[in-house]
């Protein structure tokens, strides 16, 4: 088994989900998880425009062998209607993360965050007079990137959505 | 026409066409209790002792009819009881489903008295599981619960019942077919996986087909034993495939795996095509994976894509029911202009050489029971019609090696979970399922006491079936791991202080028997097995005896333990058994 599991590097991929708008079926996806060992980097969840139906975006890490289980199990669920490994799909897509960063924005990093923020086009959207709170969205490197340098400033509290994540082009993950 | 969710719980039973549900009642299913005597007529209850029992027996029903079997208990500790038997009939692929009574809605989640969250338990172990929010949904779920069990890879469906959902009323509509959009098994195969397959049998010089429990569930019997016949390809079966192809058919080279036959495991070595079909590529099956079948190209025909390279990567994957991806080959093989016989020839002739040299065998004695010498002798005296059902430990791989499994589902074991204690109470499954037929339960002491409460069930409803313990006052599968690979610290694995059995089965009203003399064994089995009530037969066998082949954990199948070890701290452990006794 070694063998096999081990094959190949570690991978991130993205995948979108379309799920039963139902209590437990998120239950169900980090049961499924956590039996079988895979890990769950981020997970967002939201209603379909047809509220029977939730969307998930889920990113995940493993060797390619443990990928391509992941979304087997994942298709086994009742509840799952539908699978896309948007990484694995060849398919150009988007992907999306909102962050909120409440920073410390005393004397000189005051400025220091306006500016950053200004950079990496986020949103103030709160103020006091020693905190700002930034919203930013982007792809992972953008807001790796806005977080770290607002380190120098003082983070204070650090909200992440999760990844929500859409194919490019006229192609759309329906149910058929 | 309105119901109450107690009566509709019946009608929707009788309407899809179940024939008994196995049960326990308590304070939360009380309603549907109180309601059974008006559907008495059209399906059986079967009252068991311990609900674990009742899930086993709707498992041991299943494994014997193919049909979905059903048990029927309380909330809380009902539940939870069942959980050993839900996740055995799982790992195995049983279509069990069970129904838990759940305390009223409203106290969900109050820590209320017999409360458990046995969806959220069950989740890990179920195929699907439901908490039903009202009586109006009990119909619909209800059917898609059986659907569920008993369609593609099957496997045990829980339906959580609060008490307000089954005492209150609403219209009743009974759906006439299952619409779930996030469940579409695929059954046939793909036609170029199925072409890519013919021309790899038709390349092969040295082809293997080892089929598993899938076979069994699809009912794909005749198929594969046509498959085998028409490319002349050895057959090997799984534990849980036994009996799906013929144990007396001239192909059948035995069970493979940990303790598989010589020639199946080196079959599996040396083959250069393995067929495999409905079987999962389980650690005990293949051993070390890089050594298993290391220079073969791979055919795996199952319903369930994930089972497809999970633990071995394969080269010719096919998605499909077994039965209907066989008959698909069947035809495909059709325009294939091949002296099978011919071309397989060399290679059915090395593999009657390892039957011939490496059989199954035992030390014989007249002076001691030997455990192999009690199944042999079950089986001449059946000749492969009675249904096995087993225990978990060495009295099983016996059961699996010495008898020849002749009929489909047959034999009832549990393979993947292992659960000690499944037997017996799967056997009162399998007798309530086939009345005429004789059951027989090959247990051990050990695991017979997990669920001997069940004697009870039997006494009352008359079920003939025979228990025969194979009697060695250890815990035997682990006294024998002990032996080999603990350098013989028989650490908490000796049971010898047991319960008189003869007079136990006679405390249920149950006729109890010992055998002691190998003179005496046959006999006392025939008469066992003539006598018209059930039966607990305790034969005492040799205390030491180890299954064998054997693979150890991990190593390569090809490297097998084929002969009893001797070495010299032999006489140091003798010295330390007991005598199998009755506490005074």
């Amino acid at each position: 088994m070694a063998d096999n599991r081990n094959n190949g590097e570690k991978q991130r991929h993205t995948i979108a989900l379309l799920v039963e708008n139902q209590p437990g079926v998120l239950a169900r996806i980090a049961t499924l998880f956590s039996a079988k060992g895979y890990n769950i980097l981020s997970v967002s969840v939201g209603e379909t425009i047809d509220p029977e139906i939730s969307r998930i975006t889920l990113v995940t890490e493993g060797h390619p062998f443990i990928i391509e289980q992941i979304v087997k199990q994942l298709r086994k669920l009742i509840d799952v209607i539908k699978v896309l490994d948007l990484t694995a799909s060849g398919e150009d897509y988007v992907e999306r993360e909102l962050v909120l960063v409440k920073v410390s924005a005393r004397g000189e990093a005051r400025a220091e965050a306006m500016r950053i923020a200004q950079i990496f086009r986020g949103n103030i959207v709160d103020v006091s007079p020693e905190t700002f709170v930034i919203e930013f969205t982007g792809n992972e490197g953008k807001i790796n990137a806005a977080l770290s340098l607002l380190k120098e400033c003082g983070i204070r509290e650090v909200i992440r959505t999760g990844k929500v994540a859409v194919l490019r082009g006229p192609k759309s993950l329906k149910i058929s | 026409m309105k119901l109450k969710g107690a009566d509709m719980f019946w009608e929707v039973l009788i309407k899809e066409g179940v024939e008994v549900v196995f049960g326990l009642p308590g304070g939360a299913v009380i309603n549907i209790y109180d309601s059974y005597p008006k559907y008495k007529d059209k399906v059986k209850h079967v009252l068991v002792r311990h609900e674990q029992a009742a899930v086993h027996a709707a498992d041991g029903y299943a494994r014997s009819t193919g049909k979905p079997g059903v048990a029927l208990v309380t909330s809380g500790p009902g539940g939870t009881n069942t959980v050993t038997g839900i996740a055995t009939a799982y790992m195995d692929s049983s279509p069990v489903v069970v129904f838990t009574g759940q305390v009223p809605t409203a106290l969900i989640g109050n820590d209320a008295f017999q409360e458990a969250d046995i969806v959220g338990i069950t989740r890990p172990c179920t195929k699907h599981n439901y908490l039903v929010k009202s009586t109006a949904d009990l119909p619909r779920i209800i059917k898609e619960a059986l659907y569920i069990a008993s369609t593609g890879r099957p496997g045990p469906v829980l339906v959580d019942m609060p008490k307000d959902v089954i005492v209150g009323e609403a219209e009743f509509v009974y759906p006439e077919s299952v619409k779930r959009r996030g469940y579409n098994p695929n059954i046939k195969g793909h036609p170029a996986q199925v072409k890519k397959a013919v021309e790899a049998m038709i390349k092969a010089e040295r082809p293997l087909i080892y089929a598993g429990g899938g076979i069994n569930w699809s009912g794909a019997f005749d198929e594969l034993k046509k498959l085998a016949e028409t490319i002349h390809a050895p057959v090997t079966l799984t534990l849980m495939g036994l009996g799906a192809f013929p144990g007396d058919h001239p192909l059948f080279i035995g069970m493979l795996g940990m303790h598989g036959t010589y020639a199946a495991n080196m079959a599996v070595t040396e083959c250069d095509l393995l067929i495999a079909i409905g079987a999962r590529f389980d650690d005990r099956v293949t051993g070390k994976v890089e050594d298993f079948a290391p220079d073969a190209v791979k055919i795996h025909i199952d319903i369930d894509p994930a089972s497809i390279s999970k633990n071995v990567v394969v080269d010719i994957p096919i998605v499909g029911d077994a039965k209907v991806v066989l008959n698909q080959i069947l035809d495909e093989l059709k325009k294939a202009d091949v002296d099978w016989e011919k071309k397989h020839r060399r290679w059915l002739e090395r593999i009657n050489y390892w039957m011939r040299e490496y059989p199954l065998t035992y030390e014989r004695s007249d002076q001691v029971i030997k455990p192999q010498m009690v199944v042999e002798t079950i089986y001449d005296l059946t000749q492969g019609k009675a249904y096995i059902c087993t225990e978990v430990g060495q009295h099983q791989m016996w059961a699996a090696q010495f008898y020849k499994h002749k009929y489909p589902r047959h034999f009832i074991s549990s393979g993947g979970l292992g659960t000690m204690g499944f037997g017996f109470p799967a056997a009162i499954g399998v007798q309530v399922a086939h009345p005429d037929a004789l059951v027989i339960d090959i247990a051990g002491d050990g695991s017979f006491q997990m669920n001997l409460q069940e004697l009870a069930t039997v006494a009352q409803y008359n079920l003939p079936v025979k228990v025969i313990i194979i009697n060695n006052g250890y815990l035997g599968m682990v006294r024998q791991w002990q032996q080999l690979f603990f350098d013989r610290v028989y650490s908490e694995t000796d049971i010898s202080i047991q319960p008189d059995f003869v007079k136990l089965a006679e405390a249920y009203g149950i006729r109890g028997m010992r055998v002691e003399k190998p003179s005496e064994l046959k006999t006392a089995l025939k008469e066992a097995f003539e006598y018209k009530g059930a039966v607990v037969v305790d034969v005492r066998v040799d205390r030491e005896e180890n299954v064998l082949p054997m693979v150890p954990a991990g190593a390569s199948v090809r490297q097998m333990i084929l002969t009893e070890p001797k070495t010299d701290t032999n006489g140091e452990a003798l010295k330390r058994m007991r005598p199998i006794n009755f506490p005074s």
